[in-house]
This record gives C-alpha cells, sequence and structure tokens, in this order.
C-alpha cells in the first residue's frame, strides 16, 4: 500500500484538460511507454504530449467518449449488462433497479449472458464505427460477478481487438482483481466514491457483504473505504487510468466532497466527476423515501468550483443509460435488442473502422485549428467590468451553435467573461418541439433548468417561446448561427457588456437552476 | 432445514447463487431457487446463512415452513 503510492501520474500535467481549447491538436507516436509495464509512467515525458498531457495518456483517452468533451461527438461507447450481483447496499439504489452509479436510477437494462453480451458489443461496432469503447458498470456491481464481467472481455478481446474496455466498480472487490483487471488489459475503470470519511459513509451505506457476512454503519463504510483507497492506489502503481465518481448527496457529503477530492487526486486519480444524486419517491430508494432531496444546479456547480484544480474534474458527464448505443446521448438501443442480433449476420471489418476512424480524427483536429483561430480573433472584443454569466448553447455538435431551440434535449452550458468561455456543462430538458410544433407547457421546465443563464444561444426559436424566455429574464439570441460556441459566447458577451456600459440594460444576477430528475426516462 | 426464495421478491440478480456453500442455488426463470435437499442453512460452514446476508432484497429468502 505505501510502496504504490510512490508512482502518482503527474496530475499537474493533467489539469490543463479542463478547458475545451485547451485540448489536443497531435497526439505524437509514443513508443517506449506502455501502458502495462508498472511503473511506465514515472519515466514518461510530460511535454512532448498535447498541453502537456502525457502522450500515452492522452491516447488512451481521445477516443474515449466519457473522458474527453471532443470525443463524445465523434465517438461512442456502449455498456452491456452482464453483472447483475452487487456486494454492498447503497441509499440511492433500489436494486429492482441498474446500479444508480453509472445509469440514471429507475432505468431496467436486459441482462445478457458473457456471450450474447459480445455477439450485440460486435454487432454494434460493425454497424457504427463510431463504437470504440465498451464498458461493464453492472446492472450491479462489475467485480461482484467477476466471472461474467472478465469472460466477456476476454471473448472481446478476442473478437474485436481495437475495441476499448473499462469497467466501474464500488470498489469493495476491487484489490482482490487488480491482477485480473491488468490481464485483459483494462485501462479505464471507474471507482464511485462518495466519501473518505467512515461516519460520512454510514449515512450512505447501510451495509456491505464482506468476508462471508453482512457489515452495517461505520464498520461497513471503514471496510469499504479502505477497499476504495487500496484498489485506487494498486491501479495507479499499475498504470491503470482511473477516474473516481462521486454522487452529490446535500447535507451529508456535499462539503466532504472537497475532502474526497483531494484524497483521490492524491493517490492519481485521472479525472473526478461529481454528479448530482437523482432521487424521487418512485424509485423507492431509502433516499427516495426518506425525502432526500439532490442537488441545485448552483449547489452543483459549486462543489465542482471548488474542487477545481484538484483531479481533473469532467463536467460533460451526463450519466446516460448504462446500455445506451451510439452517439452520446443518442439512444439507439431499439435497433439492437437481443433478438435482432440473433438474425444479424455480422462481419467484422476492422479495417473499415480503422479508416473511419483516420477521417474522424482528421475532421476533429481541422475542427480545432478553426476554433483556436476564430476565437484569436475574438479575445479582446469585451469590456470587462468583472461580469461573469452562464449562456445555454444549443448545438448538435462540431462545437458550433447549430441547433434549433425546439429540437434541443439539453443544452450546454458555458460560463462567459471577458475574453473567456469555458465550458461547464449540460443540462438536460424534455424535447420542447415533438413532431414539428412546440409544446407550450413544456417550456417552464426548460426555464428552470436554465434559470441561472443569462442568454440562450440557437440557430433558431419560435416566437413564443422567445416571448416566453423574456420574460423569464433569459435572453434568446439567434445571431450566431453555425458560429464556434466560444466565439458565439464570447461575441454575445461583447454586446451584451456593451449595452450595460451604455446603460441600455441593466445587469442583475441569475437565480438558480434545478437539475431536471428523470428528464428522459420515459422515453428510455 | 432449509430456506427458500420467495419468487415474487427476487429480483434475479444472482448474488446468493455463488455464496451459497453447497451449491444449493440455481437459476430458474429469471430468478432464483433453493433446492431444500441441498439446503442446510449454512450450518457448519458459516454462522449466517449466505444468501439472506448478501441478498439485497429484505425478507427475500425465509425459512421453507416446515
Ligand atoms: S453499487 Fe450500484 S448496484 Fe450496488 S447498491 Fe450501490 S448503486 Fe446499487
Ligand atoms: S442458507 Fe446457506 S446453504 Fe442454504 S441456500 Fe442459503 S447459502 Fe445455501
Ligand atoms: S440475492 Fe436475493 S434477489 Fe438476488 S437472486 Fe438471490 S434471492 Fe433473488
Amino acid at each position: 500500500m505505501q510502496s504504490a503510492a510512490a508512482s502518482y501520474v503527474s496530475l499537474d500535467a493533467l489539469k490543463s484538460n479542463r478547458n475545451a481549447l485547451a485540448e489536443p491538436v497531435e497526439a505524437p507516436a509514443h513508443a517506449g511507454c506502455g501502458t502495462s509495464g508498472g511503473e511506465g509512467k514515472a519515466s514518461c515525458g510530460t511535454s512532448d504530449g498535447p498541453d502537456d498531457m502525457p502522450a500515452d495518456v492522452w491516447n488512451k483517452v481521445k477516443n474515449h467518449p466519457c473522458y474527453s468533451e471532443e470525443a463524445h461527438h465523434h465517438y461512442a461507447r456502449m455498456h452491456v449488462a452482464v453483472a447483475p450481483a452487487c456486494n454492498i447496499q447503497c441509499n440511492y439504489c433500489n436494486r429492482k433497479y441498474d446500479c444508480s452509479n453509472e445509469s440514471r436510477p429507475g432505468v431496467v437494462s436486459q441482462k445478457l449472458t458473457p456471450e450474447q453480451a459480445v455477439k450485440k458489443v460486435v454487432a454494434v461496432a460493425s454497424e457504427i464505427p463510431q463504437m470504440t469503447v465498451l464498458g461493464i458498470a453492472g446492472p450491479g456491481d462489475s467485480l461482484a460477478s467477476p466471472k461474467k464481467t472478465f469472460e466477456t472481455f476476454r471473448m472481446l478481446q478476442e473478437q474485436a481487438p481495437d475495441i476499448k474496455l473499462c469497467l466501474s466498480t464500488n470498489g469493495l472487490a476491487l484489490p482482490g482483481l487488480v491482477d485480473e483487471i491488468c490481464k485483459y488489459n483494462i485501462d479505464h475503470v471507474t471507482i464511485t466514491i462518495n466519501m473518505v470519511d467512515p461516519e460520512v459513509g454510514a449515512k450512505i451505506y447501510p451495509w456491505i457483504f464482506w468476508d462471508h457476512r453482512r457489515v452495517t454503519g461505520v464498520e461497513a463504510a471503514t471496510i469499504l473505504h479502505q477497499q476504495q483507497m487500496l484498489g485506487l492506489e494498486m491501479l495507479t502503481a499499475r498504470g491503470v487510468l482511473t477516474k473516481i465518481n462521486s454522487v452529490l448527496i446535500p447535507g451529508i457529503n456535499d462539503e466532504h466532497l472537497i475532502e474526497v477530492n483531494r484524497e483521490v487526486k492524491k493517490r492519481g486519480a485521472f479525472l473526478h466527476n461529481i454528479m448530482p444524486l437523482i432521487s424521487e419517491a418512485e424509485h423507492g430508494t431509502v433516499f427516495g423515501l426518506t425525502g432526500q432531496r439532490g442537488p441545485t444546479a448552483q449547489e452543483l456547480k459549486a462543489v465542482q468550483d471548488a474542487c477545481m484544480g484538484g483531479a481533473n474534474l469532467m463536467r460533460h458527464c451526463r450519466q446516460c443509460r448504462a446500455d445506451a448505443v451510439g452517439l452520446l446521448g443518442e439512444d439507439r438501443s431499439e435497433e439492437f435488442t437481443l433478438d435482432k442480433i440473433e438474425e444479424m449476420e455480422v462481419v467484422y471489418d476492422l479495417d473499415r473502422r480503422r479508416s473511419y476512424q483516420d477521417r474522424v480524427e482528421a475532421e476533429r483536429q481541422a475542427q480545432h485549428a478553426a476554433k483556436v483561430e476564430a476565437l484569436a480573433a475574438t479575445q479582446d472584443a469585451g469590456a470587462a467590468d468583472g461580469i461573469k454569466v452562464l449562456v445555454a448553447v444549443a448545438t448538435t455538435g462540431g462545437g458550433r451553435v447549430n441547433q434549433h431551440f425546439g429540437h434541443a434535449d439539453e443544452f450546454q452550458i458555458f460560463e462567459v467573461s471577458a475574453g473567456e468561455a469555458l465550458f461547464v456543462g449540460h443540462r438536460r430538458v424534455d424535447l420542447f418541439c415533438q413532431g414539428g410544433y412546440g409544446e407550450d407547457e413544456k417550456l417552464p421546465s426548460i426555464v428552470t433548468a436554465i434559470n441561472d443563464c443569462h442568454a440562450v444561444l440557437v440557430s433558431k426559436i419560435g416566437a413564443c417561446p422567445r416571448d416566453e424566455l423574456k420574460t423569464a429574464g433569459i435572453e434568446p439570441v439567434d445571431n450566431y448561427v453555425d458560429e464556434f460556441i466560444e466565439k458565439a459566447a464570447l461575441s454575445w458577451f461583447a454586446d451584451y457588456t456593451g449595452r450595460v456600459a451604455r446603460g441600455e440594460t441593466v445587469h442583475v444576477a441569475r437565480g438558480d437552476a434545478s437539475i431536471r430528475q428523470g428528464a428522459f426516462t420515459a422515453a428510455a | 432445514m432449509s430456506l427458500k426464495i420467495i419468487a415474487d421478491l427476487c429480483t434475479g440478480c444472482s448474488a446468493c447463487e455463488p455464496e451459497c456453500p453447497n451449491e444449493a442455488i440455481s437459476e430458474k426463470k429469471n430468478i432464483f431457487i433453493i433446492d431444500p435437499d441441498k439446503c442446510t442453512e449454512c450450518e457448519g460452514d458459516y454462522d449466517t446463512s449466505q444468501c439472506v446476508a448478501v441478498c439485497p432484497v429484505d425478507h427475500c429468502i425465509l425459512p421453507l415452513a416446515a
């Protein structure tokens, strides 16, 4: 345990990834740094990767839709539900559904045997060349059913060697399985860590199953905590990338997550993703029944801000459905049900997949270069005055303002001040426009979801929602169509501060916004 | 002596299956059942019934009414 602590990944070198613009232009081939070579990381240069990210780390994450803000517009991941069992109980989980750590509560995915899962993955990957990451996250804990999890990985590695593998776990069984993980060359592991203080843990975990008995209370949380820290240290020592998920539970671990951030950073975690508790009585969870509420958007942002500079914070996690297929956020599961897969003739064409991925890579780099250029021209446009506001953006990808307000099922949120537009997160909303016309009753929910924003940038917006947004104090903006988001946001900001300076507009602070509980679950 | 799984409550999560020292638990139509001839209520192996300790659903596994 102690010796493991000696070989951290250089976290300072990873920090710059937070800003989307700091993201990489080129990933130089890096021969001398094996990912499985024990202490390999320490000898890796940190300056030859893009923007100070070590090249081997960048190589691991550049096509990973969960890790790279730019990648998730171009690449996709899927999860297969092969691991239904769990070895602990969380108060935000109702075990009738999938593990709440990785999927949104209230979701049930189709249970698969390892054979069925591999067939499904190969079928999907043949159809969708963007599919580059396969994860096992449940529906229980991937390491509580280690046989099923590793059998799936083993078969998949044989049949589709280019697909990256990752798994998610609560960490209880992790230390004993690190050797196994390294055997299958799984280079991404997500651990859900909600506390580093067993007193806090006892409020989140009623019991664990450990050493042939059910352990409760502080004793249970102590064991879980020790296993999580040990597992994290062991993975870091072996050069396996680790992402930490934390569920923000107001009144229980909100402040405490800053300490969690510090501890996981110290142990080499690559990313720390703080996500909101989603809690509703109808999910039948302990927290749902006791009325424990989830955080508001500002509460979530406050904790994320306080952790900035800790383990690289990931803000674009959307708590997707565990077995969602296709580009993140876009659910294509229906095309790949078990019956349909059984009938498919599947040919796994590695060359076709490679050429597609090369094309995407070229396009992505061109896009990045264009964005940097566009932004350079905008840098000094706005007068400072220390004003900082949030804007919501409707986009279908490509880093541009290009979506109709009525077609947006989520908005990207940017924090804008003079000379800087920083991506800070996503907000899910219900589709305002279904079947071509706007449903007025849906609008209030959109307003509450982006109520902390001063403006919403869209390609187009109808007259009705335009008026209602204005009434709510949110400025609808449709004159930056197809511009790069950062450029559009900064241009709007320059215009806005100009109006404030001339006294045409009075700058007022916005209120809080609510995180859409279960938006989308109905459609899923 | 034996325990049984209440079919209506079982989620089919399979957590109990590998914990049984007597391989008394098996899957049947997406839920799990205990073979009363094999179940010893873990006597001689563990202090508590393993399946009960790991099962996430309260009162899902009960003594078989004699
Ligand atoms: S780890 Fe996941 S499946 Fe297990 S109790 Fe917690 S939320 Fe539920
Ligand atoms: S009580 Fe023990 S022996 Fe009986 S089914 Fe459960 S685990 Fe097996
Ligand atoms: S642990 Fe409980 S819920 Fe899970 S399969 Fe066994 S009896 Fe069913």
